[in-house]
């Protein structure tokens, strides 16, 4: 009986772990490449505010977060024409105010019960079938839309100027790839919550970078790391019985920490 | 055929028969951010297989110009043509490369465009980069990435180059080799060639026409013209008008460019 439940929770926490993985892993390639940490940090806290979103309107929470990213993205796109607040100020008072604000309005909701902590940190041992199809529909639509983009948009991120000079649609191109970020942002919530999303995006990928040769091979190997977060962190959170969330991360850190070792080996030995 | 620069002494040299439609043309254009102005009343047109140099003091509004002409600024004032369907190959001003992103030469060659992989060696070697094929990006020198995006340009088979500062962090072997290669290029190809320089002293051994800028367009005309008009001089002082008409016939030999030291007759031959 209990194993069975177990091997079912953990099935579920796997799919959908590391449906995460596979999805923010290529994508947070592109986040280390266009140094974007900061705006994919600022959806994720921001990120909170949708969550507030959708209890108010009793929409599907995941829908709420995707409602209120893309609304975020569409403000610092909005805001980046104006001159007389630095980006990194910018998006640190986005980040922090929409935290803020999601946080005072999670209070002011006294008929339902929120356990803040699942948003913060994630809980990915109690995800549902519905979410589990949320990753894999939108994870399908964000590696899609990615697949669609990788060339222009690599070619922006190597030099735009470069890029633009050659007809890539610059403004198109950036649009669709800030809004996947919205949405793989929203179906990465349940797995590591919002103060965590970013370490899935980057840390794989800054993991991979000092194996890499090509961009390719880099989004490859961070989703490798990726997956291979979510299972080490899983295993060690029914282990030890951490909480799931900081676990994945933890594994990550340690895997950057490989990657970087294995990187300065092989740079010595080529040398 | 460039603009309101006053009529200069002997005619035009015809070196080689002019097609009736240019590559590109500006008319009056005029540029302004914020309150300066860039840009005022400026015409130039490249020609197919013609070499334009623009010259000009710092801060003259050269990179704006090429910039307004690719249609990556949007001109204040007059119109831009370009003729339909046509290919640009850009190589940007002081190029740098972030190494966060790892790419080989080979994987940035082969996703220029049409280039097959077949074309990658053969482009690398028109510019005398064979050996670059499988280096990082980023560990490049000035020089080398340079040739590397010049071949770039190339595999996309342009119209028309375009071509800001190319000399920069090329020694002045390296530089006459270059113009050298240009000027092939124009011959074996019949592109047109619109290139920044301040390089005073090497403009003018492969240059059709110079266009003197200083936000507008000061004089124009066939390099030996130009060094000997009065506005030319006062732009560059007569010093420095009276080297370039010494230059073209000071070196007794050459560089290829890698900076080896060549014949310049056993050089000819082989070309």
């Amino acid at each position: 009986m209990i194993p069975e439940m177990i091997d079912d929770f953990m099935l579920r926490a796997l799919t959908a772990g590391i449906g995460v993985a596979v999805v923010a892993a290529p994508l947070g390639c592109f986040v280390v490449w266009r140094r974007m940490a900061y705006f994919g940090a600022t959806l994720a806290h921001s990120a909170l505010l949708g969550v507030a979103l959708g209890l108010v309107l009793s929409l599907d929470l995941t829908l709420g977060v995707v409602i209120s990213s893309v609304a975020v993205t569409l403000l610092v796109a909005l805001f980046q024409r104006q001159r007389l607040i630095g980006s990194d100020t910018l998006l640190g008072i986005l980040a922090h105010s929409g935290l803020a604000v999601g946080l005072v309005a999670l209070s002011f909701l006294h008929g339902v019960r929120v356990d803040l902590m699942t948003y913060l940190f994630g809980d990915v041992l109690a995800v549902s079938a519905t979410e589990i199809a949320w990753i894999y529909g939108g994870g399908a639509l964000v590696l899609a839309t990615l697949a669609l983009i990788w060339r222009p948009l690599l070619a922006l991120t190597i030099h735009e100027e470069l890029a633009r000079a050659e007809g890539v649609p610059a403004l198109r191109i950036q649009i669709a790839f800030m809004l996947t970020l919205a949405i793989a942002v929203a179906i990465a919530m349940k797995v590591v919550g919002v103060l965590l999303i970013i370490s899935l995006l980057i840390i794989p990928a800054a993991a991979a970078r000092g194996l890499s040769r090509t961009p390719e091979q880099m989004a490859i190997l961070a989703t490798a790391a990726g997956a291979l977060s979510v299972l080490g962190g899983l295993f060690a959170s029914l282990q030890w019985d951490t909480p799931s969330g900081p676990s994945i991360v933890v594994v990550a850190t340690v895997l950057f920490a490989l990657g970087l070792a294995a990187g300065a080996v092989r740079r010595r030995a080529q040398n | 055929m460039t603009g309101d620069g006053p009529a200069l002494g002997p005619p035009e040299p015809l070196e080689s028969p002019k097609p009736v439609e240019p590559l590109v043309r500006a008319s009056a254009v005029d540029l302004r951010i914020g309150r300066t102005r860039i840009l005022e009343h400026v015409d130039i047109a490249v020609d197919a297989g013609e070499i334009v140099t623009l010259v000009g003091p710092n801060g003259a509004g050269k990179s704006s110009l090429v910039r307004v002409i690719l249609g990556l600024l949007k001109p204040s004032g007059g119109t831009v043509w370009r003729k339909p369907g046509l290919r640009v190959g850009y190589l940007p001003q002081a190029l740098s490369l972030d190494p966060v992103l790892p790419i080989t030469v080979r994987r940035l060659l082969a996703l220029a465009g049409s280039g097959t992989a077949a074309k990658i060696g053969p482009a690398l070697a028109e510019v005398g980069a064979e050996e670059l094929a499988d280096r990082a990006l980023h560990d490049l020198s000035g020089g080398e990435l340079q040739r590397v995006m010049l071949a770039r340009a190339l595999l996309r088979d342009p119209d028309l180059l375009v071509l800001d500062e190319p000399l920069r962090g090329i020694d002045l072997g390296g530089q006459l080799a270059l113009y050298d290669l240009i000027g092939r290029l124009r011959r074996r190809r019949g592109i047109g060639v619109l290139m920044i320089s301040h390089d005073l002293h090497v403009v003018m051994a492969a240059t059709d026409r110079v266009v003197c800028l200083n936000h507008h367009v000061c004089c124009s005309g066939a390099p030996e013209a130009v060094s000997r008009s009065p506005e030319y001089a006062a732009l560059f002082g007569a010093a420095a008008a009276r080297q370039l008409a010494v230059y073209a016939h000071q070196h007794d030999h050459g560089h290829d460019l890698h900076g080896h030291v060549v014949d310049m007759a056993a050089a000819g031959g082989q070309r």
